[in-house]
């Protein structure tokens, strides 16, 4: 599908024509405010979008699609059911808000907008999801690198047939029991680092070398060596060999267990991809929350206030258009009964703001900081070339400036929970900001937050043990209660007893040991 | 750019997962219901109902780190007069007043609450309940047939008359049997007209001919013919009698002290609730009695108060005309529940007795009898009058049962286990 323009309301010519007043909105309204929207998100801002499409959807529906996380269709599962009733428990009860609207990324780009918005804050959402975000989705490397835009709808589809079929053929209980466990190890069910990508016949290519080479390499002679004949094969032995052949360590559990898990049938196998799917599917999204929202944000900001300018907004629309922004972007500070945390719209879109300001009109400081942009003039292409190549971790570490710092009073916190206080370690100040852009770097580090659990050592021979490795970082061991049923699942899919070793990484003490034993469902 | 209108797509999407929820957390749930039970009023019974769903039920575990070990480092905002080196003493609550650490679901662990619909709480409420003997009643008391459709005839009365079907016949035969069309006559009248305008003999002579046998054709091959006719056919169908009767029978009199007539009420409650799930339509009758009896309204039922003596056969003789009178055996699914404290003239017993065992039993699916007293009678175990008379109908009737009660919180047991599946099979 290609953008269309409307010919009726070219840029230039549309100076003072009010695209609406008042609340209400219709379908013809919201085609034309995309328009408008349009003309300064392609043409003057450069941005780069999936073909958009919107779609008008009541709060039920937008309940449902949150319980789904964010999917427009999912399998069922009970989980589900959970988040719905909870989301739903806290709206009735006024505790929480229904966002706005939700975005998925995939291509052609589906908005989900409320019925019950205003005209502005549908002006807002479409600004907001339609161009911010649908940029995002399409120009950022993770999103390219990890997720297919135009497969993910017809993926999911197939997932809902094939767990529903699977419930009819193998029962309700038999598949959810697969869903648990899986559910389970999803946020182990990623691959952290880019996977070589090779197509299918680059594969065939490098298993038929490698055959050759075992061909041409291989002599009888070596088949008479005594083989190493010890009972404790997890220090040498068949095991060792098969540790190298199954590629250990290995960080995706999901993945391992879906190639090697000695019981599984094909179904369950298929059951523990869709799961690492829909995880890996979701992975950029956790990893570039901040920017990412930070883009939308700035990208709404920019669109309606030039829709002001030129007169197609009214100033009561810009006045609650306002509210809601700065509600949105609003970050109370740590000592605040509202804090939970870097609201990662304030500090986006802080950021985004910027990385402006820095091109357009930079300080001295910002000549030191940032060479290659301070002053460039070009603050589009740089924001651009940002939204593209990082990451919430890389980006943090590129280019939090010592003015966002002091604007938002950053500081760095170090926390010992052997210690009754915490100690300050950093503030905006000369000596602080590097060391708060590294710890901040740190924070978004969706790789490090998360514990490093490895597979290290899996036996298919002999008593088919698995073992893991937790790399204890600064000394943050495991919730054990969580773990130890976590470990369960792993062990009712693994089929046999599953060990994981609490190991610290700087001396390579095991600190401690967990143990389980699978359990039929 | 499109913009598509969701809001009319059908609703709850997520009534699967919402099921399977439900199913997954059963126990906590049924445990809430009955909970529920024992502290609402009858009068809402069928009301929603906020659950309380245990945190463990329904956990999610994944690898995380434990909040009690280890070193954290934050960033924050919002720094007023902190200078490198200070110290600040750690929020009371664990690392959640200050820390900003990757835990946002925290909360995860804690209870929640949530409300089950109405059909929901009943599903649950009558789990595993089950009307007794509705099987064997549902052949006997076949209602008189409903016609179902049931394709077409070629006879029937010619209200029946199905004009598609008929037409849509017609038009075939007419096509098959190269019926000449209207308009083709006229074409041909038109050129004999012409023909004979110009005075063109031979050729008006022939379209004469032709014409001629046209018309023959026309009149041989009708429009409509009856063989073409066809009637919407109708069959009857015998469809089970979808209606009851449950009559609420009560002691009155004056040793009836209110909170007896509660537990009664919650009782008569509960199997109107259940009933109503199983039949479209209900009808209520309220008896009470003293030494003569009545038909009353649900409200003078419960409230009104009343002297007098206690002779329990007036109540049944009641039910008894109010059958006659209103309720045909064939057409009426019949259920009573009688509540009393036990008293009753002991002259009045073997009355009672037959009255029961020879009329009023064997035409109801169901007779219970509730024997509500205060807590102390019930624990001295003394038999009263109805309930050592009752005794013996016991065993003769599947269909009649009798249980005690003494507090609210044992309705539902003993409702639950008047009707509970393995009972009704038996």
């Amino acid at each position: 599908m290609v953008l269309m323009k409307t010919e009726a309301a070219p840029a230039v010519h549309a100076r003072g024509k009010l695209l609406f007043d008042g609340p209400e909105w219709d379908f013809d309204l919201v085609g034309r405010v995309y328009d408008a929207c349009s003309e300064i998100a392609l043409d003057e801002m450069g941005l780069d979008i999936y073909p958009n499409q919107i779609e008008v959807i009541t709060s039920e529906q937008m309940l449902d699609a949150y319980a789904s996380i964010g999917m427009p269709l999912l399998y069922r599962h009970w989980s589900f059911g959970k988040r719905f009733a909870r989301e739903e428990t806290l709206y009735r009860k006024g505790a929480r808000g229904l966002a706005y609207e939700l975005v998925i990324n995939s291509n052609p780009c589906i908005n989900y907008i409320m019925e019950e918005n205003t005209m502005t804050m549908q002006t807002l959402v479409i600004a907001h999801a339609a161009f911010g975000h649908n940029h995002f989705f399409k120009n950022n490397y993770l999103f390219k690198q990890w997720t297919r835009a135009d497969a993910i709808l017809d993926y999911l589809d197939f997932a809902k047939t094939y767990v529903t079929k699977c419930e009819e053929r193998y029962g309700l209980e038999a598949v959810e029991h697969v869903l648990d466990n899986a559910h389970a190890l999803m946020s182990h069910g990623v691959d952290r680092y880019a996977p070589p990508r090779r197509t299918a016949a680059e594969q065939r290519e490098r298993a038929l070398a490698r055959a050759t080479y075992e061909e041409q390499s291989y002599s009888d002679l070596w088949s008479t060596v005594p083989t190493l004949n010890t009972e404790d094969d997890h220090v040498s032995g068949p095991g060792a060999v098969e540790t190298s052949q199954l590629g250990l360590p290995a960080e995706n559990i999901l993945y391992f267990l879906e190639k090697n898990a000695p019981k599984l049938d094909d179904w369950q196998r298929e059951l523990l991809r869709i799961v690492r799917s829909l995880a890996q599917y979701l992975h950029p999204q956790r990893q570039t929350k901040m920017m990412n929202e930070g883009c939308a944000t700035f990208t709404h900001y920019e669109i309606m206030n030039t829709l002001y300018q030129r007169g197609r907004l009214t100033e009561g629309t810009m006045l609650e258009f306002l509210h809601s922004h700065s509600s949105v972007v609003f970050q109370p500070t740590f000592r605040d009964r509202r804090f939970g945390g870097l609201n990662p719209y304030a500090l986006g879109f802080e950021m985004m703001k910027d990385i402006k300001r820095i091109a357009e009109e930079p300080t001295a400081e910002d000549k030191d900081w940032f060479p290659d942009l301070a002053g460039t003039g070009d603050a589009m292409g740089a924001l651009r070339g940002a939204w593209a190549d990082f990451r919430d971790e890389s980006f943090a570490h590129q280019y939090l400036s010592p003015k966002t710092i002091r604007d938002l009073r950053l500081f760095s916190l170090d926390d010992d929970a052997e210690d009754p206080e915490m100690e300050v370690s950093a503030i905006h100040d000369e000596q602080g900001y590097r060391r708060i852009r590294r710890r901040l770097s740190e924070q978004y580090d969706v790789a490090a937050q998360d514990p490093r659990i490895e597979i290290v050592e899996a036996n298919l021979s002999g008593n088919r043990r698995l073992v893991l490795r937790h790399m204890v970082r600064d000394e943050r061991l495991l919730e054990k209660a969580d773990c130890e049923r976590t470990l369960q699942c792993l062990a009712n899919l693994w089929g046999h007893r599953v060990k994981l070793l609490e190991i610290c990484d700087e001396t390579d003490d095991v600190l401690v040991e967990h143990d389980a034993l699978p359990r039929p469902s | 750019m499109h913009i598509i209108d969701r809001r009319l797509n059908p609703k709850s999407k997520s009534l699967g997962n919402r099921q399977r929820f439900i199913r997954r957390a059963k126990a906590d749930i049924r445990e809430a219901v009955q909970d529920a039970l024992r502290k609402r009023k009858v009068s809402d019974v069928e009301g929603q109902e906020n659950i309380r769903i245990r945190a463990k039920t329904v956990r999610e575990p994944s690898f995380s780190h434990g909040a009690e070990q280890g070193r954290r480092r934050y960033v924050l905002p919002g720094n007023e007069q902190y200078q490198v080196g200070d110290v600040i003493p750690k929020p009371p609550s664990g690392a959640g007043g200050g820390g900003a650490d990757g835990s946002p679901d925290g909360d995860g662990e804690d209870d929640f609450v949530f409300t089950l619909s109405k059909d929901e709480f009943l599903e649950v409420f009558f789990e595993d309940l089950e009307l007794p003997n509705l099987e064997k009643r549902k052949l006997m008391s076949l209602k008189s047939p409903t016609p179902v459709r049931a394709g077409f005839s070629t006879e029937g009365s010619p209200s029946k008359l199905s004009y598609a079907r008929t037409m849509r016949n017609s038009l075939a035969r007419r096509i098959a049997l190269r019926r000449p069309k209207d308009e083709d006559m006229r074409e041909m009248e038109a050129a004999l007209f012409q023909a004979e305008a110009a005075r063109d003999e031979p050729k008006a002579a022939a379209l004469r001919i032709k014409l001629q046998e046209l018309r023959e054709r026309r009149r041989v091959v009708a429009y409509i013919d009856p063989i073409d006719l066809r009637y919407r056919r109708f069959e009857p169908k015998p469809t089970p009698t979808t209606q009851a009767v449950m009559f609420c029978l009560m002691d009155a009199s004056a040793s009836m002290t209110e909170q007896l007539k509660d537990l009664a009420k919650r009782f008569f409650m509960l199997l109107y609730v259940f009933l109503s799930r199983h039949y479209k339509e209900i009808d209520l009758v309220f008896i009470r009695h003293t030494s003569v009896a009545a038909e009353v309204d649900e409200d003078t039922f419960f409230r009104g108060v009343q002297t007098g003596g206690t002779v329990v056969s007036s109540a049944l003789l009641e039910m008894q005309r109010v059958i006659a009178e209103r309720y045909p055996v064939d057409e009426w699914n019949i259920y009573a529940a009688q509540a009393s404290d036990g008293h009753n003239f002991s002259d009045d017993m073997s009355r009672c007795l037959q009255l029961l065992n020879e009329e009023l039993i064997p035409i109801c699916q169901y007779f219970a009898y509730i024997e509500v007293t205060e807590r102390e009678f019930a624990r001295s175990r003394f038999a009263s009058q109805l309930w050592s008379g009752y005794l013996g109908l016991e065993g003769l009737h599947d269909n009649f049962a009798m249980r005690r009660v003494s507090s609210a919180g044992e309705i539902f047991p003993v409702f639950h286990d008047l009707f509970a599946r393995s009972n009704a099979a038996a």
